[in-house]
């Protein structure tokens, strides 16, 4: 089932489906692993709706939450 | 193999190679790669800030000796795609575009090498004669991440050297490899449209893909039990922001305790110089001549001298906090504050890279692609307290305040920087709104070696002290004229120029408690706050325990911090002027960035002072 990154709880693992995000920022994206096809872990979320902590591979990146809403996973 | 390969000719068709011929090295890589401890590593300390034409920025260089040339080594800005879209990835591709560039050193991080491999393919597929460097090699043996580098070698067609720049390890196989490089290949500059063709991303994708399973051996997840444990604690939902402050606080505590006893040392050595050498010397000196060499340019440098120790020492203690990637975290724990004042995580780091200089933190701010972002966070970075200032309050705070007392001060100046920055934000954010993707590496926890941190902490010291004397013996000589002439008159004194200038400013800083002498000092900080502490000791014409002695008899606390309150917050120095307009390209913001500093130094002070004196202290 496909959801946005954002609604992914603390632990949880997904496949990334789509990054509907502007080329630009799409780029920065693949620069840090963040492809379709990866998997990523959410590692924590900060308190007052602050970033997300996620994994991917052997990186580790913070991402706000308004961005995560961006990206379609589905629950591995 | 690809296209640029073929573009290269072997080594026997090329002319013999001038000796003289400067050939230049250029060191790539994303940030975080260790990318500067590589260059650092190589050059020793003699790196220098260069210009080159048509580059706008100011770039690290340093000589190397190669074989029997001496080679120009150039750090380029940290990039995450030769493609990208941020200013340092455009100052990189205007580099090679507009220079010629013998090698190109690619510096990847072992640990990470899957996903920075494509900047390998990408400058491969630009035609340039490359290096690939496999960095934090003692990071990726404890994580068990193995590299076959004569595989990855063979099949970049480029040589591969596996190092730690951190703790020296490969090191010496490097400048042989660049040898080696600079016998078989021409330098060449890169055109703009090499950059156009660049193959797609995913073209580039695949590529790697396949190297990376053909050379690269990566267990699964790496241990992180001790990342993830500190994580646990330093992240905490609660405690993490907490933590962070106590973390701050006993950082200050203990450069203020370290500090102290460096600085009385120098300054008692410094005394000795003067009394028993330089002064018994300038006693046939005429007594103009004399009073200004020792009254003046003496005492401004050696008081100014006396805060070297303390100077690395903060900085060592700086950059500990920087080199673990706890500043990464900060990013994380600040970001939903900083985004409601239109802020992010990141300009909080920067705040925090402001507490050495403010100058590299306004450069740093390149790495942000919304112009109004950027701008909001230029207009704060100034209220970062940084290094020059810092030395004006230790200066005070000591005089004026007992030993208990001091770190207290320093602190609660520290907390009132990041205060007036965040209500700057504030107040400011409605005319810079603008919104950018926040995305940011958060690097694994690192133990610093004291060979990188002493080579940081000398480095800053190095430039305080550069820009000190600089700045001071200019400052300095000017604030002694003022205060000794016109000639015969008692120094400092209302007939004197400085009088006369103290006088004139003194309606608007007669109502902070600040007096004509203060006010001198004050002036001349608008320069460069290295300055403030040399220029009391010409107005005084003292230095040392006499010039405490007649500060503290000058002033009382309440004038001394509204005093320390206005040197906070007004303009920090004409470089950070100076970069403030080179960075924002535009007079009226470089002047909003001038001026509300000013107004909202003098309201805070005349708050501070009138209601200190109306509580009856």
């Amino acid at each position: 089932m496909t959801k946005s990154l954002r609604s992914l709880s603390t632990g949880q693992k997904a496949y990334i489906d789509a990054i509907s995000v502007s080329p630009e920022f799409a780029h920065r994206l693949s620069a840090l692993g963040l492809r379709v096809g990866q998997l990523v872990e959410v590692i924590r979320r900060a308190p007052f709706a602050g970033p997300l902590q996620l994994r991917i591979g052997t990186t580790d990146v913070i991402m706000r939450r308004q961005d995560a809403a961006s990206i379609l996973v589905t629950a591995a | 193999m690809s296209s640029c390969a073929a573009k290269m000719p072997p080594a026997s068709s090329l002319p013999p190679l001038e000796p003289n011929t400067r050939r230049r090295i250029a060191i790539i890589g994303m940030p975080n790669t260790g990318k500067s401890t590589f260059f650092n590593r190589l050059t020793g300390a003699s790196a220098r800030i260069g210009n080159w034409p048509g580059v706008t920025v100011d770039l690290l260089a340093a000589r190397l000796i190669v074989g029997d040339s001496v080679v120009e080594l150039v750090d380029l800005p940290g990039l995450y795609d030769m493609r990208g879209f941020s200013e340092d990835e455009a100052v990189v591709r205007n580099f090679l575009c507009s220079q010629r560039v013998d090698v190109v050193a690619i510096v990847i991080n072992s640990v990470q090498i899957e996903r920075q491999l494509h900047l390998a393919c990408q400058i491969r597929a630009l035609g340039l004669p490359a290096v690939l460097v496999l960095n934090m090699q003692d990071e990726a043996e404890q994580l068990g991440v193995r590299i076959d580098t004569a595989k990855l070698s063979q099949l970049l067609n480029m040589p591969v050297v596996a190092v730690s720049a951190k703790l020296g390890r490969g090191m010496n196989q490097i400048v042989p490899t660049f040898q080696r490089v600079l016998h078989t290949h021409q330098s060449v500059a890169v055109t703009q449209e090499k950059f156009e063709q660049l193959p797609s991303d995913e073209v580039i994708h695949t590529e790697t893909k396949a190297l990376f399973h053909a050379a690269v051996d990566i267990p699964v997840l790496a241990s992180k039990q001790l990342a993830s444990r500190l994580d646990k604690w330093l992240l905490h939902p609660l405690l993490g922001l907490p933590l962070f402050f106590l973390i701050l606080f006993a950082l200050f505590q203990a450069v203020y305790i370290l500090g102290a006893p460096l600085q009385e040392a120098v300054d008692i050595g410094q005394g000795w110089l003067k009394d028993t050498i330089l002064t018994p010397i300038f006693s046939y000196a005429p007594a103009i001549v004399s009073s200004f060499v020792l009254d003046g340019l003496w005492d401004g440098l050696a008081t100014v001298a006396t805060f070297v120790p303390i100077i690395i020492v903060f900085f060592l203690f700086m950059a500990v906090v920087e080199d673990t990637g706890y500043f990464s975290r900060a990013a994380y724990l600040m970001d939903a504050f900083m985004a409601k004042l239109g802020l992010d995580g990141r300009s909080f780091v920067m705040i925090l890279m402001g507490f050495g200089c403010n100058v590299p933190a306004l450069m740093g701010t390149r790495v942000m692609r919304s112009k109004a972002l950027r701008l909001l966070t230029m207009l704060i970075i100034p209220f970062s307290l940084c290094s020059a200032r810092l030395q004006v309050f230790l200066f005070l705070a000591t005089i004026l305040f007992s030993p208990q007392q001091a770190p207290l001060v320093l602190f609660s100046l520290y907390l009132l920087s990041v205060f007036t920055a965040v209500l700057t934000a504030f107040i400011f954010k409605r005319f810079f709104k603008d919104r950018e993707p926040f995305v940011l590496e958060l690097p694994p926890y690192r133990l610093p070696t004291i060979r990188m941190l002493w080579l940081r902490a000398w480095q800053e010291a190095r430039h305080f002290l550069q820009r000190a004397t600089k700045f001071i013996v200019l400052g300095v000589t000017l604030v002694w004229a003022l205060t000794h002439l016109p000639i015969g008159v008692v120094v400092a004194s209302p007939e004197s120029w400085a009088g006369a200038v103290g006088a004139f400013f003194q309606p608007v800083l007669a109502p902070i408690g600040i007096d004509n002498q203060m006010a001198i000092a004050l002036i001349f900080g608008f320069v460069a706050k290295e300055i403030v502490v040399g220029s009391l000791a010409v107005i005084y014409g003292l230095q040392d325990t006499a010039l405490s002695q007649q500060i503290a008899a000058s002033m009382d606390w309440v004038q001394c911090y509204s005093f320390m309150i206005f040197t906070l917050i007004y303009t920090p120095c004409l470089s950070t002027v100076a970069t403030l307009y080179a960075e924002s390209k535009s007079k009226w913001f470089t002047a909003l960035a001038v001026a509300w500093p000013l107004l909202l130094a003098w309201l805070a002070s005349y708050g501070f002072y009138h209601a200190a004196r109306a509580l009856g202290y």
